[in-house]
């Protein structure tokens, strides 16, 4: 649906380099990524808002890199939603409707059809500046279907709401997700949303998208350690091929031997090995876990609904448990004990 | 408001000296309405029946509103692109934009005049095309032009830059060309900056005197006739015409500051 071929700007300090992306119709893709990493310049590339130095855009197959934005038929929808504040919510949906001369009647069934489908239609006649922040998203969001777009593509669109505004919007997203039709492109720096919507992620950092794939593969299989770092994995461990065969792979970290699945290292190969906190697990035996260390509990922190507890084995383990876990291992402070894991959850990265 | 600069010695201070030029302005002028309305009353009258003193102030307004015209039809563009785009010399182009604002302007009337003079480079040319400046309403024109447009400009730039640039990128993707989003997005939330900068040259352009009188002497505009008559009957001839010239003045701007606000509350 919408190719990325090569492209690059250089605007000081926001700069593009090299960004290649296939995104797939009907696909809701999220860009996702740290802040100033050039994901709002990608989407006004693809927009049109801005041509780029070097490489191309295609949409549908067409080359459009340089096609004006309102030749694109693309829905645009900010951060900051842009409402047009001396224009009243109908006349704010309605805008793309009339640049196309759609008749009276056409357009009033083309309003209160999106304001059904968003449940505002009691806000028709208010003045936009009035709005609540999620008011606000609807708006821009029925705004941008008015046109009956193939794609649409959205900056942050969440962040200026809070959490209840937040979570309601994001299964309304994937409601209108599921319907069909559009394919949708956010950029976001929240790995909630990108769990909660995304069919795929494209990881942008330094102007470049550095890895695409499933939410899984983003956040169990990162292929670097920044991008583990950047999905809040704290478990990267240094590490030495001693051995492998078809079934395994030994690595030593620290003197204690690692079983990983075999991948393309050689014996003597340098390597990280990635995993997630969620996936370490504490106590006693029993389990299929290939791997398992002992080692003395370093701290245990409270982190939402769950807890982190660090532990040293030799070489430094994060652990998310659960707070019934907590109680019934008595986990604290200096304790002693067991870590398991699995060598399949193990992500192994060259060094 | 009040009640807190009494608690607060540095308000009370900053509220005294503030005061001063308040003062200073209240001072001269209605020092002079005093004296003429309530003192003279019968030379204000008189002055309110001279038909060349009514046609000196009319030529004033209307040539002043000709040039705030040129102002905002050229202006706007130029403050639309100082207020969105950087580009190398960007700083250069303001800087030239302010240099009517820094030279005095006896300095800008001998430029004007060399420039537009019957044997000037510009006016040979528009002479050609029957328009004169020297010694004409067109040379009233274009000083007041060139001495009130970097306040249009400046007030319309800051008007642009207040506007989100996403609201026109939003315009643009909903299917507006670049000249539709700047008419329909742009321009309408501009308006009161718009409004307001075309209000300041206007006026700027009426209290202009130093740049005319070089360029164009004849026909007289109110300043000229001012102290041309000061130069003959003294304060007793001049005065009279001075405050018939504030008093318009005044009320004409009081009503357009009013107009502005109501249309910015859209």
């Amino acid at each position: 649906m919408i190719r990325v071929e090569n492209v690059s700007n250089n605007w000081g300090e926001f700069s593009l380099k090299d960004i290649s992306l296939n995104i797939k119709e009907d696909e809701y893709f999220i860009i996702l990524g740290p802040t100033g990493a050039g994901k709002t310049l990608l989407l006004e590339i693809i927009a049109g808002l801005h041509f780029p130095k070097e490489g191309k855009v295609l949409i549908k197959g067409n080359d459009v890199t340089f096609l004006n934005p309102e030749k694109r038929g693309l829905g645009f929808v900010y951060q900051d939603f842009a409402l047009f504040p001396h224009l009243n919510v109908k006349k704010n949906i309605e805008y793309g409707l009339k640049l196309r001369k759609v008749p009276e009647e056409e357009r009033e069934k083309k309003v209160t059809e999106l304001v059904n489908l968003l449940k505002i239609k009691h806000l028709l006649s208010r003045n936009t500046t009035t709005l609540s922040g999620g008011e606000k998203q609807k708006v821009a969001l029925a705004r941008a279907l008015a046109i009956n777009p193939k794609i649409i593509l959205m900056d942050e669109p969440f962040s200026a709401l809070d959490e209840n505004t937040k979570s309601k919007l994001i299964s309304d997203m994937k409601e209108l997700h599921n319907k069909g039709g559009i394919t949708f492109v956010h950029v976001t720096h929240s790995q909630e949303e990108a769990i909660l919507l995304a069919d795929r992620i494209g990881i942008m950092m330094g102007g470049t998208i550095v890895q695409v794939g499933t939410p899984d593969d983003i956040f169990y299989k990162p292929i670097t350690r920044e991008i583990a770092k950047f999905v809040k994995i704290e478990n990267i461990w240094e590490g030495k091929v001693l051995d492998k065969n078809q079934d395994e792979m030994t690595i030593d970290v620290n003197g204690k031997k690692i079983v990983a699945l075999p991948d393309h290292f050689k014996v003597g190969d340098g390597v990280r090995l990635i995993i997630r906190p969620e996936d370490i697990l504490l106590g006693k035996g029993n389990t299929s876990a290939r791997n398992e260390f002992n080692g003395k509990v370093l701290s245990v922190v409270k982190h939402g609904f769950y807890y982190i507890v660090r532990i040293d084995c030799g070489f430094e383990v994060e652990a998310a448990v659960t707070k019934q876990s907590i109680e019934n291992l008595c986990i604290k402070e200096g304790k002693d004990i067991n870590i398991f894991f699995k060598a399949t959850a193990l992500q192994v990265i060259k060094r | 408001m009040f009640s807190e600069i009494r608690r607060n010695p540095l308000l009370i201070l900053f509220f005294i000296l503030g005061m001063v030029i308040v003062g200073y302005i209240i001072a001269a002028l209605s020092h002079m309405l005093y004296s003429q309305l309530v003192l003279h009353p019968g030379e204000f009258i008189a002055v309110i029946k001279d038909p060349v003193v009514l046609q000196s102030i009319w030529l004033t307004l209307y040539t002043s509103f000709i040039g705030t015209v040129i102002a905002v039809i050229l202006g706007i563009p130029l403050a639309y692109i100082l207020a969105r785009y950087e580009f190398h010399g960007k700083d250069i182009i303001e800087a030239i934009v302010d240099i009517p604002i820094i030279i005095p302007h006896t300095v800008a009337g001998i430029a004007l005049f060399s420039l537009l003079m019957r044997r000037g480079a510009v006016g040979m040319a528009f002479s050609k095309l029957g328009i004169v400046f020297q010694d004409n309403m067109w040379g009233i024109v274009m000083a007041m032009f060139f001495v009130s447009c970097p306040f249009f400009v400046g007030t319309a730039r800051e008007g642009f830059k207040s506007v989100n640039p996403n609201l026109e990128r939003v315009a643009r993707t909903l299917g507006a060309s670049h000249w539709e989003s700047f008419y329909q997005i742009a321009l309408p939330l501009t308006f009161r900056h718009i409004f307001s900068g075309a209000i300041m040259s206007w006026a700027r352009g009426i209290s202009e005197f130093g740049a005319i009188i070089i360029i164009a002497y004849y026909p007289m505009i109110a300043s000229t006739l001012i102290l041309a008559r000061f130069n003959t009957n003294g304060l007793q001839g001049s005065q009279p015409i001075a405050v018939l010239l504030i008093m318009v003045c005044f009320v004409t701007f009081v009503v357009l500051r009013l107009i502005s606000k109501r249309g910015g509350k859209r």
